[in-house]
């Protein structure tokens, strides 16, 4: 979908991203992640030409990005910056309708594209849609921003720190609604963070640069077992490596499904959808080895065993 | 029970008010326009029904030591709006009493007294409406409310036998040509700093280096006294009239209309440019990236966003423009550019303070009434908007006096 070839850019004088060559694949979800200055900003904002870059080729869709018009491949794509940047003399409803009013859609299609996406963001649309964004708090401001960057079905969704603003509960609760809309669409996002934990949680594929360079480009779980040197352990924190390695594996996965909980296990049988992280939290403050496990519709779904969690394979 | 003062404000105005009440005289009473006349004191006309001038005032006293609530600022203003109309009208019954037949040249004129009185009456219904009202189109329409009574004893003639009225009569058709004068000269300068002042200010917000050569040199027109600017331009352009005819007979000419419209137009730009600034300044940075990242055109980015978040700010430096040229055109009446100044200069000259009044009046008023005027368009966009006023408010100290 996007591939930078060897792609550099300077600003004064100072190289901020180095021979780049990067494919992004279509449909997946790529974070990019790096200090601050490490070139991760620039690289996004080089996707929809807000940086233009000096040397290599960057392609979108099959065609050099240079073929086409800033506003026309911008449109293309969703954008989500970490200030949000609504339009404070819009309301909701015609800031979420820019890219559409942009491409003249018809005013029907609008207003139902409208209450859609707010309702695909958890946004009442009656209550909302005739809001000024001063009158939302931050998150739902970043909602609309969100709302905003999807209104015109963009063929890939950009987002520059989305959340960097945002108070745990409230990001938390996006990364949510974000990894549901991926799981819905299929879209092909980038999003930018320093973040490691919405790097882990959000990723298909993590690419990690430093210095304008990528350090190590994979799957989030590679970056745990797999670290290309200690730059990449540093960064993802070696104290806990391994409790970062449960938060990526579910308990439907290592539970053992035909046991039938023996005895009294004490306190409330845990959810298969949990990670494996919330299952040891469970054991350890329960003091107990063994979790009795439940699937969605309540019905039992086997044992955890706390020597499950060791395993390297799922049962 | 124990007194307590609670409106302070209040109060020091109403002490003022008494010692100019006994202090100084209300009106003064001239056997002629030229001489000096001697004082009538307000106590010497309290008698009869005008007893009752007490009672408003009484009633602010009371309330300067009441609990402030709303009601008490309600009432304060009534009473002050009273007392400000009472005084007006029995300075003209006064004047009708005393000034005999139509031929008599007896001229009953304001005295110190009441140009004080109503003055501070002025400041205590200002102060008890903003202590009232917390929207500020609200504040000014009440503000304005004030004036009415008093306009109305002017309208309805009940001021007609008092002195600077009696000016105004005998000089009824200089005095109109003077406003609509006066209010030519303002526009034609608006229009045409509008038209250079935006595109400087455009012009400086892009190129960074222009600014900064740009914003000093206007810097410098600013501190020339106006004046001085006025009578800087008589020779040059003296000299490009007589050079080219051409220009002479669209009016170009060394006095007049022309070079009073340039002056004025110089002491605008640096408002109107720096205000341009200051409103593109201040549109959040997020904002117009956010534009640009979702496909806007450079132009669209412009006229959809920038230009609409920055309109009440540029509206804010406008407005000071525009009450700037209300007072400096005063001035350009030295060289013959005509306009209420004309009054003002030709009282002045001949020692009849009335008929400066008759010229700094209107000026006073029309000021007054661009500057609200000016301040309800903003206060209404930003409100549309939902915007903050901070940017507005910064600008505004730029204000120069004349």
């Amino acid at each position: 979908m996007i591939e930078f070839h060897q792609v550099s850019k300077q600003f004064d004088h100072r190289t901020v991203v180095d021979q780049l060559t990067l494919n992004i694949a279509e449909g997946e979800f790529t974070v990019l992640i790096g200090t601050s200055g490490s070139g991760k900003s620039t690289t996004l904002k080089m996707i929809n030409r807000l940086i233009e870059h000096d040397t290599g080729h960057i392609r979108f869709a099959g065609e050099e990005i240079r073929c086409f018009k800033p506003a026309e491949i911008r449109r293309r794509m969703g954008y989500a910056i970490q200030s949000i940047g609504l339009f404070p003399h819009w309301t909701v409803e015609q800031n979420i309708a820019t890219v559409p009013s942009l491409l003249k859609w018809p005013r029907a299609r609008i207003r139902e594209r409208v209450t859609e996406l707010l309702g695909l963001l958890n946004l009442d649309p009656e209550l909302f849609r005739d809001r000024y964004p001063h009158q939302l708090s931050g998150g739902q401001q970043q909602r609309v921003g969100v709302a905003r960057a999807l209104a015109a079905d963009p063929e890939v969704l950009l987002m520059d720190e989305p959340f960097g603003a945002l108070d745990p509960v409230t990001r938390a609760a996006l990364q949510l609604e974000i990894a549901r809309i991926h799981e819905l669409s299929k879209r092909t996002i980038v999003l930018v963070t320093h973040d490691i934990d919405e790097a882990l949680s959000l990723a298909d594929r993590i690419v990690l640069l430093d210095q304008g360079r990528v350090v190590q480009q994979g799957a989030p779980a590679a970056f745990l077992t797999d670290p290309v040197n200690d730059f990449v352990r540093d960064f993802v924190g070696r104290s806990d490596i391994g409790i970062k390695l449960l938060s990526l594996e579910t308990v439907s996965r290592y539970a053992r499904p035909g046991e039938m909980p023996q005895g009294e296990l004490r306190g409330e049988p845990i959810s298969a959808h949990l990670s494996l992280r919330a299952a040891l939290s469970a054991f350890v403050s329960r003091r107990v080895d063994t979790l009795a496990v439940i699937d969605g519709q309540g019905q039992p779904a086997g044992v955890l065993h706390f020597a499950d969690l060791l395993r390297r394979e799922p049962a | 029970m124990t007194v307590k003062v609670t409106n302070r404000v209040l109060l020091t105005l109403l002490l003022l008010m008494l010692a100019a009440a006994l202090g100084l005289p209300l009106l003064t009473d001239a056997p002629n326009r030229l001489v000096d006349g001697h004082g009538i004191a307000l106590s010497a006309l309290m008698r009869g029904k005008y007893v009752w001038l007490l009672l408003p005032f009484v009633v602010l006293v009371v309330q300067s030591f009441a609990p402030q609530r709303r009601r008490t600022q309600v009432l304060s203003a009534v009473s002050a709006t009273v007392l400000l109309s009472c005084l007006t009208m029995l300075a003209g019954a006064t004047a009708t009493a005393l000034s005999g037949g139509p031929d008599s040249f007896v001229r009953i004129s304001f005295g110190g007294g009441f140009w004080l009185l109503f003055g501070l009456n002025c400041l205590a219904a200002t102060d008890a409406i903003g202590r009232a009202t917390i929207s500020r189109p609200a504040r000014i329409f009440f503000n304005l409310l004030v004036f009415v009574p008093v306009a109305l004893l002017l309208v309805g003639g009940q001021l007609d036998q008092l002195s600077i009225m009696k000016e105004y009569v005998n000089r009824n058709d200089v005095f109109d040509a003077a406003v609509v004068r006066h209010l030519q000269i303002v526009v034609l300068t608006l229009l045409v700093s509008v038209a250079l002042g935006l595109p400087m200010g455009l012009a400086a917000m892009r190129y960074q280096r222009l600014q900064r050569a740009l914003f000093p040199v206007l810097n410098v027109i600013q501190t020339i006294p106006s004046l001085a600017l006025f009578g800087l331009l008589i020779a040059p352009l003296a000299a490009l009239a007589t050079r080219f005819p051409w220009l002479a007979a669209h009016g170009v000419s060394g006095t007049g209309m022309t070079p009073a419209i340039i002056a004025l137009v110089m002491y605008s730009l640096l408002p109107l440019a720096r205000s341009t600034v200051a409103g593109l300044e201040q549109v959040p940075s997020g904002v117009i990236e956010a534009a640009h990242g979702m496909g806007l055109t450079g132009w669209q980015v412009f006229v959809r966003v920038e230009a609409p978040l920055a309109l009440p700010v540029f509206l804010s430096g406008l407005r000071i423009t525009a009450v700037q040229a209300v007072g400096l055109t005063v001035v350009a009446a030295l060289i013959g550019a005509g306009g209420l100044g004309g009054i003002v200069f030709q009282g002045l000259l001949s020692g009849a303070l009335d008929l400066v009044l008759l010229g700094v009046i209107p000026v006073v008023v029309l000021a007054v009434v661009v500057d609200s005027g000016f301040k309800l368009i903003v206060t209404y966009l930003q409100a549309k908007q939902h915007t903050t006023q901070q940017m507005s408010e910064q600008t505004s100290e730029q204000t120069r006096p004349a």
